[in-house]
């Protein structure tokens, strides 16, 4: 398959999953990855500039209408909800809180799945409500590919065992398995 | 052609109806977010696909009603980015005093949210008895709505915390009576707002104003639709007038990035250049 992005959404426990995942991808890694993390309204996002200290690929917020390119890691900026548009850049809106949150992980899968159909790889982290699980579930209804940590290696069980029980995903994994599935997958796709 | 893919080629069509039908203009929205709001209308109304909707746009005009209430409303805070308002009050109120009357416009005032925070602010400052902040929307129902000043008592916490945080000099109870589970908003706030309807996508410009507040409505625009509103926001704003912007929106990518200068590029706080 020629996957063009990665969409992942978490919640509670977000930061050391995202330490875990991101500091182990290797620096020509090329997928684009995009994230929905669950975070006060009112966060400045100083957090990104530590993650990308971590990491070998470029971390850094979402910009409107920035245009999504290989090897980067884009995260959503608090208080907005992250779509993405058909010609591969962001969009964000004010829009009402979806499952009492913004950004919410579904409304990003499901403009993605607009955007890059089957081309798309959805990943369900730790957090402790049930958003990402009706986005999860289109993905795979459009053709993608759906990985799901394993809510007994999750640091909050709740979110991924919600999308298992919605979904048979193609993979349950630890972070570790995840983090190695993609650097395989990236690698194929070369 | 699966369904999913036929509706792509029909929202357009449906966008094309509700202009030449109702005369609203959604056609240089962001399609992401247009097509999200669609969906969902249609999962809420039972209807199987967007042809369906069409046809009850076109033959059903309490639906229609609907169906535009969904596209056009927005939702807002009041002292939404508290760091923003901090800096209208150390940055801007400066600038503004040295006028002997000053004009707000508030441009997609959706629900008013603020344009009460602005009122406040004005109050605070001594400013509010020489000030006119003309709030518009093209959303009816949410002028009336702002109109109204009427805030349920759940969002009131929040926006306490908002106004805590934005440098407010009273305590924000006094600036609303209780009422069961909803707050209404002084008399005296609403006292020089003059609430219009007024459409950024097919209207022009109404007035000279000092100073300008459109925030977190462009980015439901496309880049072209952008660059159309900055202009009449241009063309709006005196010499040295101010334009405030939503914490993700810039005049990057506009034709008039050159024309003004930095109040506070983080907050996006901008002066029109003399």
């Amino acid at each position: 398959m020629n996957y063009e992005a990665i969409v992942i959404g978490v919640s509670s426990g977000g930061m050391n999953a995202m330490k875990i995942l991101f500091s182990s991808l290797p620096m020509n890694f090329s997928i684009p990855i995009i994230i929905v993390q669950h975070i006060s309204p009112r966060s400045d996002n100083q957090w990104i500039k530590l993650l990308n200290d971590k990491s070998n690929l470029h971390i850094k917020e979402a910009d409107e209408k920035e245009k999504i390119e290989p090897g980067n890691i884009y995260i959503s900026p608090p208080n907005y909800h992250l779509m993405i548009e058909k010609d591969k850049t962001f969009s964000l809106t004010i829009d009402e809180r979806v499952n009492y949150a913004r950004p919410s992980i579904d409304v990003l899968f499901e403009s993605a799945t607009e955007a890059y159909k089957n081309n798309l790889i959805g990943v369900v982290l730790t957090g402790s409500n049930n958003d990402g699980t009706k986005g999860i579930k289109r993905i795979q209804e459009r053709g993608g590919l759906t990985i799901i940590q394993n809510p007994e290696t999750a640091e909050s069980s709740y979110m991924p065992a919600s999308a298992i029980a919605a979904i048979k995903p193609d993979y349950i994994l630890s972070l570790e398995d995840i983090t190695e599935l993609l650097i395989k997958i990236d690698k194929q796709k070369k | 052609m699966k369904n999913n893919d036929i509706s792509e080629l029909e929202i357009p069509l449906l966008l094309e109806t509700v202009y030449k039908k109702y005369g609203y203009d959604f056609r240089q929205y962001s399609e992401a977010h247009i097509r999200r709001r669609i969906m969902n209308r249609m999962a809420m109304a039972g209807l199987v696909d967007v042809s369906k909707m069409q046809s009850k746009l076109l033959n059903d005009e309490t639906f229609a009603s609907i169906l535009l209430q969904d596209l056009s409303i927005t939702v807002t805070e009041m002292f939404r980015d508290p760091g923003f308002y901090k800096s209208l009050r150390e940055n801007v109120i400066p600038i503004l005093k040295t006028y002997p009357f000053i004009k707000i416009w508030h441009a997609g005032c959706a629900t008013g949210e603020e344009a009460y925070s602005m009122a406040i602010l004005m109050q605070e400052e001594g400013l509010y008895e020489r000030t006119t902040i003309y709030a518009t929307d093209f959303n009816q129902q949410a002028l009336n709505k702002a109109k109204e000043g009427i805030f349920s008592n759940q969002t009131i916490k929040e926006y306490t915390t908002n106004y805590q945080l934005s440098g407010g000099k009273e305590s924000f109870s006094s600036y609303y009576t209780s009422n069961y589970d909803s707050v209404i908003m002084n008399q005296s706030l609403k006292k020089n707002i003059v609430w219009a309807n007024h459409n950024l996508v097919t209207d022009s410009v109404f007035a000279e104003v000092h100073l300008i507040l459109c925030r977190n409505v462009l980015i439901y625009f496309d880049k072209n639709l952008q660059n159309k509103v900055q202009r009449l926001f241009y063309n709006s704003l005196i010499n040295g007038g101010i334009l405030c912007l939503g914490s993700k929106e810039s005049l990057r990518f506009t034709d008039l990035y050159d024309e003004y200068s930095d109040v506070d590029n983080k907050q996006r706080i901008f002066k029109k250049k003399y």
